[in-house]
């Protein structure tokens, strides 16, 4: 297929296109006057990308991760079968997720003519139909119809609603996500032409190093991996190191349990990842980089490969940039999966060919980073907030957020919640409106108790804080942490001594084990927990009844040694989703210690399963499926549950095919 | 199984290569077979200490051959608590091995990840690359029933 490179380089006329008049020309600048063949085609090509102008039917199937869970492929191939069956002409595209992951598999369908229609929850089974109503009869099919989408056309879709304005997409503000889910990731032009690699050029040829520097911190620009730390700070410092190699490295470990958001970007819209680190490369004067990917996220490693390669090939990467004499060169590194290795001395460890375990800090990366250069580390997200400030100005994005937090925060809400998604918001958005109106609440009529953010650094919030606006500051005082950015949301069957015991688990087994804080004092939270949510029958020993209030008095103290005296970030945060629910779910814990109790209904050895004798009918099946006879009774007549024979295995009120069997 | 091809691709004695070339090794062989060790760290240069000590500490490397179906449960958080512990701890009685394990038949290997990012679908698992997703206690029985029928 011909593509910007192929237009350009063709010689209509004597006009020389150098690399770095090939982005001018691209974006218009009103001071290139192409020849008039040139001109037209790039005109056309254009119209063609952005779908504006088109003579043919477009189909965009969402597949990202998650619409590829939900069957993104069996439809893509359907699709694909059903035109060349009827001899239908269109284009079919593939894309990343647009963030509405509840509503996936998700098709968009361009008409010439008329705006782009989205449609939510496409089986292989509609597509038939979809071909047969919308492109064949020019008819939404309705009942599959997600929105349209806000754009100038000769046509209208009558009564359908737009978009921007059904609840999950209401209140958010797409300006990192702006092209995820509606380009495809794999085609450059798609994203040069929707105003990227636009802030690269007027980088290269207009500002200083200095000047970028200035302005990401006129921005207030703040990392978006967790800590919040200012990004032209860093940039900064790093600028201001002597050494004569500097590297930069993007993080795209994304370890957190719960936290999809860099997935989705990379997967979504990897040109601006590779944008902003060009432009942060020039900033600090590093000429090597390396993007450290998840092996676990393969879809994302593919594109990024691909990203590479279409990026060298169009100069915006490798030497000689643009004509500007700035050289990049860019590699992707896999991690072998450790959660640790998101901490940026673990990581660089881990580039070098060692354990990712983190060292103390100073000296900083910044000073001594990666084979003792100076290095910058930033995450995907912050990355991709690069290019949008150099675009729209550093004014522009300051005027977005809070005081102290500026811009848009991407969240990846899931859990107990209506709308599972990524939702981009403006910091300073609550968590009630993330929750409820983005979200839209929580299902099967139960009630919210709890939302938990920033994954195992961070903490539960109860509905009391819900109202606070999110940002880095705030969420601190009310004893959580932006993180990356994981939102899950809990309702009242979620257990918050069960809930802590899980993250002590999964710090656990993730702790590097270099320092003894991190290492044993969270296996101590973690046995406290466990020893709470054990039932009498499983106390062998007499002593175990002491420890368990033993535990529990030095729970707060044993978390905030760990704070203290850890040795990286994550052992300094490790405690915090014990602190948080211990601060704001006492009473749960003393339920357990106290009455042996577990309100939730989730700490299994505290339950006690019986079962409903006017729904039973004797058929059995509890019985026969008991690895423990503890279930005794006569066929056809109610069944009882021997409560100390119980191992509370749980497989009785699974195999009941009358829901006669419940827990107390 | 002729592996030279692998090892002529990285320069001798860098080692920043040593993770890659473990990843390497792991998609030709399916894990990381003892005697490939001792090479690796011939290759490279450093003392094979050092290449077991960076094998074991990522969760991605394997010391033992895996089943012909992988099953990877997913423990991110929203699959935790919309009850992914109950999904694992059906799989492990089911199959009778433990998260980690392989079937002495080698037919099934369960593995638990931190998070595949597919939240919406939670609780998840992948088995080979195919994703099953809002699993309950009966339709992972039955899941598990069909893929030990299909053998």
């Amino acid at each position: 297929m011909k593509d910007f490179f192929d237009i350009l380089s063709r010689k209509h006329t004597d006009f020389k296109v150098t690399p770095d008049l090939f982005m001018d020309i691209i974006h218009e600048s009103p001071d290139i006057t192409l020849p008039a063949k040139t001109a037209q085609e790039i005109r056309e090509y254009k119209s063609r990308l952005t779908l504006e102008k088109t003579d043919k039917p477009a189909i965009i199937v969402g597949m990202g991760t998650c619409g590829l869970a939900n069957g993104a492929q069996g439809v893509y191939d359907t699709f694909k079968e059903e035109l060349e069956k009827r001899g239908i002409e269109a284009e079919l595209i593939s894309t990343g997720c647009v963030g509405y992951c509840a509503e996936e598999v998700i098709v968009d369908i361009k008409l010439p003519g008329y705006p782009r229609l989205s449609y939510a929850r496409v089986t292989p089974k509609d597509v038939s139909n979809l071909i047969e109503t919308t492109l064949i009869n020019h008819e939404p099919l309705r009942d599959k119809v997600l929105g349209v989408y806000h754009e100038k056309s000769e046509k209208r879709w009558e009564n359908l609603p737009v978009i921007d304005n059904i609840p999950f997409f209401k209140i958010q503000q797409k300006v990192v996500l702006e092209n995820c889910g509606i380009i495809d990731p794999e085609n450059i032009d798609q994203y040069i032409v929707r105003g990227g690699y636009k802030g690269l050029s007027r980088v290269l040829k207009n500002m200083s190093p200095e000047d970028v520097i200035e302005d990401t911190l006129k921005a207030g620009l703040r990392g978006r991996g967790g800590g919040g730390f200012k990004t032209g700070m860093k940039w900064k410092f790093a600028r201001q190191s002597e050494g004569d190699k500097k590297y930069l490295i993007c993080n795209a470990d994304e370890g957190d349990p719960g936290a999809f958001m860099d997935r989705a970007i990379l997967e979504g819209d990897p040109h601006r990842v590779v944008e902003g680190m060009v432009i942060a490369a020039y900033a600090i004067g590093a000429s090597e980089g390396y993007i450290y990917c998840r092996a676990e996220y393969p879809l994302a490693i593919r594109r990024l490969r691909k990203t590479l390669a279409d990026a060298e090939k169009y100069g915006l990467l490798g030497d000689n940039i643009l004509n500007s004499g700035f050289n990049f060169k860019l590699k992707i590194k896999e991690g072998a999966g450790a959660f640790v290795c998101g901490e940026e001395t673990a990581l660089i460890n881990s580039i070098e060919g060692n354990r990712g375990m983190p060292r103390p800090r100073p000296p900083y990366p910044t000073t001594e980073g990666l084979w003792g250069k100076p290095t910058v580390i930033n995450n995907v997200e912050t990355f991709a907030n690069v290019p949008v400030i150099i675009r729209r100005g550093a004014d522009w994005y300051a005027s977005i957020g809070t005081a102290t937090s500026k811009g848009t925060k991407i969240f990846a809400l899931s859990g107990k919640v209506k709308n599972v998604g990524l939702v981009e918001v403006p910091m300073g958005t609550t968590l009630r409106q993330i929750v409820f109106d983005v979200g839209g609440g929580i299902p099967d009529g139960r009630r919210f108790k709890a939302v938990q953010i920033g994954g195992p650094s961070g903490g539960a919030l109860p509905e009391s804080v819900i109202d606070t606006a999110i940002d880095y500051e705030n969420l601190k005082e009310i004893g959580a942490m932006m993180g990356s950015g994981g939102l899950v949301v809990m309702d009242e069957t979620t257990c918050m001594v069960d809930l802590a015991k899980y993250f002590m688990t999964f710090i656990m087994s993730e702790s590097c084990g270099k320092c003894i804080p991190c290492r044993e004092g969270t296996k101590r939270l973690y046995e406290t927990l466990e020893r709470l949510t054990r039932s009498y029958k499983n106390e062998n020993d007499p002593e175990e009844a002491l420890l368990r209030f033993q535990g529990m008095v030095y729970l707060e103290r044993l978390a905030k040694v760990i704070t203290t005296t850890s040795l990286c970030g994550l052992g300094q945060t490790a405690a915090n989703p014990v602190l948080s629910t211990l601060h704001y779910f006492r009473d749960e814990y003393e339920a357990h210690l106290y009455e042996r109790k577990c309100p939730a209904g989730v700490c299994k050895e505290l339950l006690t399963y019986k079962i409903d004798t006017d729904k039973c009918t004797g058929c059995t099946l509890c019985a026969i499926k008991c690895p423990v006879d503890a279930i005794v009774g006569e066929r056809k007549k109610a069944h009882y549950i021997i409560s100390d024979k119980c191992t509370r295995c749980g497989q009785c009120m699974m195999n009941c095919n009358f829901n006669a069997i419940y827990v107390e | 199984m002729n592996n030279q091809s692998i090892f002529e691709a990285y320069p001798r004695n860098d080692a920043s290569l040593l993770i890659p070339l473990l990843q390497n090794i792991q998609t030709e062989f399916g894990y990381l077979p003892e005697d490939q060790l001792e090479k690796v760290a011939e290759h490279i240069g450093i003392p094979l200490s050092r290449v077991y000590g960076v094998a074991t500490f990522y969760n991605q490397f394997r010391l033992k051959p895996l089943g012909k179906y992988v099953i990877r449960v997913c423990r991110g958080t929203a699959c935790h608590v919309k009850g992914s512990l109950d999904i694992l701890r059906i799989l492990e009685s089911e199959l009778g091995i433990k998260a980690g394990d392989t079937t002495k038949d080698l037919m099934f290997s369960i593995e638990t990840v931190a998070c595949i990012g597919a939240c919406s679908i939670a609780p998840v698992i992948v088995i080979n690359d195919e994703y099953f997703g809002g699993l309950t206690p009966k339709s992972i029985q039955k899941l598990i029933k069909k893929f030990k029928d299909k053998g």
